[in-house]
């Protein structure tokens, strides 16, 4: 599923510049749950930029489903987020001035579909994460973890291979936080493969294996029993 | 792209993103409704002078000018100073003949004479004409016909009356056509009655009998009180006035230099300055009209900058979510060609509603100085054409700041 090689970025600050990515190696495989853990300044969330083509390596190969992603134009690379990509953010990122059901269906906007195949698609995502009566509310009127599956709900929509959640728990409390992590857990399940950033051990204790990053390169890689977050809910 | 443009998302997201920010949006826009507004409104009145003075000179060619004799300043070929100079038909007739440009040459006499219909008489003013006066200055006329050449050559004691004379000597629904008058005690024939003009450029005339009747009647032999030399539509009237009246000098033995030997009015000279102010006022309206617009759309696109700036945010989820940099920039060109539009559409119809207060209040009766004050079509169809292109490029502006966002500076987490 994504195949990743070598890889070094480093980011000028001034004068000097700071090396953040010294060479990491990493494999995904279809069906996969994976946490990337490390303290802040580890480079977690550049490595996930990266690999959300938000960001550009400075060497290193970089596979995803078997295409090369690498020199991308920025319109390429926009295409390749929508179709093989979905975003789930710690600070959820909706458009506070569309309502659930629109914000659900912006992906499918880009991706050209008309408007009518957009409302259903949209409305069975919405269902799927249990919020089809919220569908005509603004994000201000919804609870964090009503805001946090209706991007589930968005990233979900165009159907990607790829999962990717930055810090997915880092803005709720610890029961939405497992009722969000459930629901994660269920995509897992269905097949969906799934790439978490998280600094909490106890989320990262509900993915299937944790990679342990520290000052740029990967310290530990292994996979772990994962404890189910229904059981708390 | 025009699948883009009838696409109803596209305006979705225009409307929400209006929404989002009703107040800046309207407030952006007053600058472009101003701009557009103070367009209509000035070039409406500036086209109601036009009409106007077109009112005041339409029933006159005014490329014209009107020649009368003085009294000769400078001695010549033995005659003193103070010699009164008079104009004669044969001469009249010779300006017509030899200056180059020359249309026609009206010869006119005037006086003041006791018209008199059964128990009532009034004095008025009368003129002996030739039937081209009509092509100079256009006579109204309410009922019956004006002089014609067969009057001329037969010397018909007829005349064509004022509307005032035949209020003031005929009873209320009178007939006047076919009736008589005694003038100075000779009896004339009621041919028409005619409508005084709204404005008089010259002498006002109550009557008018043929020319050749007066010379007759009032035993006027070959003088003439004054011409009206008509010019070519081509021709430079100064010239023409010039000419003539250097040709008239030597035909009445004037000293070429002598100023005030013929007195004259040209009128085609005054029109063309009347019209140049107009040209020139015109100008200063598209100027300023134009300046405003483009003030305003800079207005719009600084507002639009700084919408770009606290929008960044959403402009990464986006970008995150699939938008290219292109779908980016034509949503916020977008927005800018609307704002624009909108503003734009609305100064189109507030100026619309100047002009109709203007026209309510400055624009009635005949003494109005400012006449159906409008724009054309045309002038709304550009002003229009202008917004667009000037709302796209301003638009470009913020649209290539806001493709310059990295989506991961974006949404990088506070």
């Amino acid at each position: 599923m994504l195949k990743i090689n070598a890889l070094h970025k480093s980011y000028a600050i001034g004068e000097s510049s700071l090396h953040v990515l010294k060479g990491i190696d990493l494999s995904v495989e279809t069906g996969e749950m994976v946490a990337i853990m490390g303290s802040s300044g580890s480079g977690k969330s550049t490595l996930l930029n990266i690999i959300g083509m938000l960001d550009v390596a400075d060497s290193g190969d970089y596979i995803l489903d078997g295409l090369p992603i690498e020199a991308l134009t920025e319109k390429k690379a926009a295409v390749y987020r929508n179709k093989f990509l979905g975003f789930i953010f710690q600070s959820f990122n909706l458009i506070n001035y569309k309502n659930a059901l629109e914000n659900v269906a912006l992906p499918l906007y880009y991706q050209g579909l008309n408007r009518k195949k957009r409302q259903e698609l949209a409305l069975f995502h919405l269902e799927k994460v249990g919020l089809t009566n919220w569908s005509g509310h603004l994000p201000k009127e919804l609870s964090g973890g009503q805001k946090q599956r209706v991007a589930i709900a968005r990233a979900l929509a165009a159907n990607p291979k790829l999962l990717l959640a930055d810090e997915p728990t880092g803005a709720l409390d610890t029961k939405t936080s497992h009722e969000i992590m459930a629901f994660i857990q269920q995509l897992n399940d269905e097949g969906k493969t799934i790439l978490m950033v998280t600094h909490e051990e106890d989320i990262a204790g509900m993915c299937k294996r944790i990679v342990r990053l520290r000052d740029g390169v990967i310290i530990e890689d292994k996979k772990v029993n994962q404890v189910r977050a229904s059981q708390y809910v | 792209m025009l699948k883009f443009l009838i696409d109803k998302d596209t305006w979705q997201e225009v409307f929400d993103s209006f929404n989002k920010n009703k107040l800046r949006s309207i407030l952006t826009m007053v600058g472009v409704w101003w701009g557009i507004l103070l367009l209509i409104g000035l070039l409406g009145s500036a086209k109601g002078l036009e009409n106007s003075f077109k009112k005041l000179f339409g029933d006159f060619a005014t490329n014209s000018v009107f020649v009368w004799g003085n009294k000769t300043n400078i001695p010549f070929k033995g005659f003193q100073k103070g010699r009164r100079v008079r104009l004669t038909l044969t001469n009249a007739l010779k300006v017509e003949e030899h200056i180059p440009g020359v249309a026609f040459v009206v010869p006119r006499n005037q006086r003041q004479v006791n018209i008199e219909r059964k128990l009532s008489s009034e004095f008025f003013s009368i003129a002996g004409d030739m039937p081209l006066l009509n092509k100079v200055q256009k006579i109204k006329l309410k009922t019956g016909r004006f002089i014609n050449q067969g009057d001329m050559q037969e010397k018909r004691k007829v005349v064509v009356i004022s509307e005032d004379i035949y209020k003031q000597l005929f009873e209320v629904k009178a007939k006047a056509v076919g009736e008589y008058l005694q003038i100075d005690g000779v009896t004339f024939k009621v041919i028409g009655v005619f409508k005084e003009p709204d404005e008089n450029l010259g002498p006002s005339i109550d009557a008018h009998m043929p020319f050749s009747t007066f010379q007759q009647v009032f035993n006027q032999g070959d003088v003439i009180g004054w011409i009206t030399i008509t010019g070519q539509p081509t021709a430079d009237i100064k010239q023409v006035e010039a000419d003539a009246k250097l040709l008239l000098k030597n035909l009445t033995k004037i000293h070429p230099d002598d100023k005030r030997a013929f007195g004259s009015f040209n009128l085609g000279d005054n029109y063309a300055k009347l019209t140049g102010f107009l040209k020139g006022m015109q100008f200063l309206t598209w100027f300023v009209g134009i300046a405003t617009l483009i003030a305003g759309v800079f207005a719009i696109g600084n507002i639009l900058l700084i919408t770009v700036k606290e929008r960044t945010k959403e402009i990464g989820v986006r970008r995150a979510l699939g938008a290219t940099p292109y779908e980016i920039k034509r949503q916020i060109v977008v927005e800018a060609v609307f704002l624009t539009v909108v503003a734009g559409l609305l100064g189109i119809i507030s100026g619309g509603w100047i002009l109709i207060v203007i026209n309510h209040f400055y624009g009635q009766g005949a003494e109005a100085k400012i006449v159906n004050p409008s724009v054309s079509i045309t002038v709304v169809f550009v002003a229009l054409v202008i917004l667009v292109i000037l709302g796209t490029l301003i638009g470009l502006i913020p649209a290539f700041k806001a493709t310059k966002i990295k989506p991961i500076e974006a949404l990088r987490e506070e």
